[in-house]
């Protein structure tokens, strides 16, 4: 279970990664935020942004046209 | 800045003000700021209209050939002689907001918001501001004034540099 969960179902490039990047800002180092969003981009934009940022992305799951990504709160 | 910390940046020159053209700097300079990068977005000519307090963005396919909606399934373009009618404007622009809304997609106000919010720096390109007579008062708090050379100083110091 992630530490926190957000919402970015219907949610359309670039909002799920920004608002990603909120929550994260406000979660202390080492814990975890699973992310939930319906964008097929998000798949590439979240290993992208965990690749550049230096966080973690710890799983990326799809299912039922739900993807669902845990990132880990590392830089 | 990369001299100035230890984070990569990016500068955008911003020439277009059409709400199609408006899409491309924000999701750029907010999705940029999200990942870490200094960004600094420069508006310039009609791109300047994007600084205003009251956004009215307008599109028109006009002499735009691959401009075309979904519609009914497939895809519909506008032909030339049709797009310059009196009302083919403000028609286009209807179906992109809604299309916008309906797809999930964020208002260039609310990116603006976001930019602004993840202290993306803006510059108002003084010389437009002269030219098409732009009042300071009818544009949002938070950009300065420059020119040419305040976008030429930040670029020699950027790692990624845009013109759109």
């Amino acid at each position: 279970m992630a530490d926190q969960v957000l919402d970015a179902k219907g949610l359309n490039c670039p909002l799920p990664i920004l608002r990603t990047k909120k929550a994260l800002k406000d979660m202390p180092t080492g814990a975890t935020l699973e992310i939930l969003a319906t964008d097929p981009g998000a798949v590439k934009d979240f290993e992208a942004f965990c690749r550049t940022t230096g966080n973690e992305l710890v799983s990326s799951n799809v299912n039922g046209g739900v993807y669902s990504f845990v990132i880990k709160h590392t830089a | 800045m990369s001299d100035e910390t230890n984070a990569k940046s990016m500068s955008i020159i911003v020439t277009k003000g059409t709400l199609d053209w408006a899409y491309p700097p924000f999701i750029l300079a907010t999705t940029a700021a999200a990942m870490g990068l200094d960004v600094t977005m420069f508006f310039t000519f009609y791109g300047l209209a994007l600084l205003k307090k009251d956004l009215d963005l307008k599109v028109n396919p006009l002499g735009n050939a691959a401009m075309e909606m979904p519609m009914g399934g497939g895809h519909m373009a506008m032909p030339n002689i049709l797009a310059a009618l009196p009302g083919a404007t403000a028609l286009t622009t209807n179906m992109m907001k809604n299309m916008i809304k309906k797809k999930g997609v964020a208002s260039i106000e609310e990116l603006r918001d976001m930019a602004l919010e993840a202290d993306v720096k803006m510059i108002a390109c003084q010389m437009t501001m002269d030219l098409f007579e732009y009042k300071k008062e009818d544009m949002i708090e938070g950009p300065v004034l420059g020119g040419a050379a305040s976008w030429v100083d930040v670029a020699t110091r950027s790692d990624i540099n845009l013109y759109i």
